[in-house]
C-alpha cells in the first residue's frame, strides 16, 4: 500500500492542528493556574507564539490556493510582530504602576519607595 | 480536525474570559482581553475554513491590527508610559 | 531615496496580496492609495533606516531560524510547568546588560526576549534590560549571552 502525497499532507495538517489546540488549552489553563500577573503573562506567550503558529501552519496545509496561504502567512507574521510589543507595553505599565511580582526568594530590587507612591493606582477605578 | 481545533480555541477563549472576570488587578483583565483578541483572530481564520469561505481571512487581518491598537490605547490611557522622566529608572541601579 | 523605494514596493506588494484584483481601475486606485500613504509617511518623517531596516535584511533569516528553535524549546518548558503546577516554577526578576550599539539592535534584543515564552522584558533604559522570567534557569541562559551575541552580530 502506498501513501499518496495528499494523504500525507492531510495527516500533517491534522497533527499541526492537534498540537495547536493542545497548546491553546494549555495557555488557557495556565492563565487560570499561575499565581500572579507576570507569570500569567508567560502562559499567554505560549498561546500567542507556538499555538497560533501551529494552527495557522495547519490551515496552510489544508488549502493549496497561493493567495490564501500568503494571507495566512501575513496573519502569522503580524501576530508574531505585534504580540511581543503588546505584552511588553502591558508589563511596563504594570511595573511602573508598582505591581510587584511574586518571587521565590525575597531579594527584590530596591523599589519600595516607588511602590509606596503609586500603590493606589493598582485598584481599577 | 478543524471542528476540534475550533472548539479548543473556544475553550481557551472561555478560560481567558474567566480570568478577565476574576482577575484581581486591572492588568490581569487587560491581559485576558489581549489573549481573547488573539484567539478571536485564530477563531476567524478557522471559521473561514470550516465554512469554506476564505474571505474571513481579511476580517482576521483587520481584527489583528485593531486588537493591537486597542490594547496599546487602553495602556496609554491609563497614563503609564513615563514620558516626562525617561531616565528616572537608571539612577536607582 | 532607497528607503522610499523599498517602502513603495512593500506597500504595493501588501495591497496586491490583500486584494488580488488585476483590473486597470483597481490597480490605478491601489497605486493612488500607495502614493498617498508614502506622502503621509514623508510628512510625519518616518521613512528612514529604522522603519525600513534593509541593511539587516540579508542576515535576518538565519537569526529567525535560530529564534524559532529557541521558541520551540521555551514553549515545551512552559507548557510542562503549566500542567505540573505551581511547585515547578521559580519566578525571577533581574537586570541584564545589552551590548548592542544601535537602538534598533536593542529593540530586536528586547523583543526577542519577550517573544520567547518564559521571559518578558519589563523595562528598557539605556543599555539595561529589566527581565522577568518564569524559571531561574532562563535568566542564567540569558546572562550567558548567546542571544545577545547573535543580535550584536546582526547589526554589524
Amino acid at each position: 500500500m502506498t501513501l499518496d502525497i495528499n494523504t500525507i499532507v492531510e495527516i500533517l495538517s491534522g497533527f499541526c492542528l492537534l498540537i495547536g489546540s493542545f497548546l491553546c488549552i494549555s495557555g488557557g489553563v495556565g492563565i487560570l493556574r499561575f499565581p500572579d500577573f507576570y507569570t500569567r503573562m508567560h502562559a499567554v506567550g505560549v498561546t500567542d507564539t507556538l499555538a497560533a503558529g501551529m494552527i495557522l501552519v495547519g490551515l496552510m496545509l489544508q488549502n493549496p490556493d497561493a493567495l490564501v496561504v500568503i494571507k495566512l502567512l501575513m496573519i502569522l507574521v503580524m501576530t508574531l510582530f505585534i504580540n511581543p510589543t503588546a505584552s511588553h507595553a502591558l508589563a511596563k505599565a504594570a511595573f511602573h504602576n508598582g505591581l510587584m511580582p511574586v518571587l521565590d526568594d525575597t531579594e527584590i530590587l530596591n523599589s519600595k519607595e516607588r511602590n509606596k507612591t503609586t500603590d493606589n493606582d493598582l485598584e481599577p477605578k | 480536525m478543524l471542528i476540534a481545533a475550533t472548539l479548543a480555541v473556544l475553550v481557551a477563549m472561555i478560560l481567558a474570559i474567566i480570568r478577565g472576570i476574576v482577575g484581581p488587578t486591572l492588568y490581569d483583565r487587560i491581559l485576558a482581553v489581549n489573549m481573547f483578541g488573539t484567539k478571536t483572530v485564530l477563531l476567524l481564520s478557522l471559521l473561514g475554513f470550516v465554512m469554506g469561505r476564505p474571505e474571513f481571512l481579511d476580517i482576521a487581518i483587520v481584527y489583528a491590527l485593531i486588537n493591537f491598537i486597542s490594547v496599546v490605547g487602553v495602556l496609554r490611557y491609563s497614563g503609564t508610559f513615563e514620558l516626562k522622566q525617561p531616565s528616572a529608572e537608571s539612577k536607582e541601579e | 531615496m532607497r528607503h522610499t523605494l523599498t517602502l513603495f514596493l512593500t506597500l504595493a506588494a501588501f495591497w496586491m496580496l490583500n486584494s488580488g484584483h488585476t483590473s486597470v481601475l483597481m490597480l490605478s486606485l491601489g497605486t493612488i492609495s500607495v502614493v498617498f500613504v508614502l506622502y503621509i509617511a514623508h510628512r510625519i518623517d518616518v521613512v528612514d533606516h529604522e522603519s525600513q531596516p534593509i541593511h539587516l535584511s540579508y542576515k535576518l533569516p538565519g537569526y529567525f531560524l535560530w529564534l524559532l528553535k529557541e521558541l520551540l524549546l521555551a514553549n515545551i518548558a512552559v507548557v510542562k510547568s503549566i500542567w505540573l503546577g505551581k511547585n515547578f516554577i521559580s519566578p525571577a526578576f533581574t537586570t541584564i546588560k545589552a551590548t548592542q550599539k544601535t537602538d534598533i539592535g536593542k529593540v530586536i534584543y528586547a523583543n526577542s526576549i519577550t517573544i520567547t515564552p518564559g521571559t518578558v522584558t519589563v523595562d528598557l533604559v539605556g543599555d539595561r534590560l529589566t527581565v522577568h522570567a518564569l524559571f531561574q534557569e532562563n535568566l542564567d541562559i540569558l546572562k550567558a549571552g548567546e542571544m545577545d551575541r547573535r543580535v550584536s552580530r546582526l547589526e554589524n
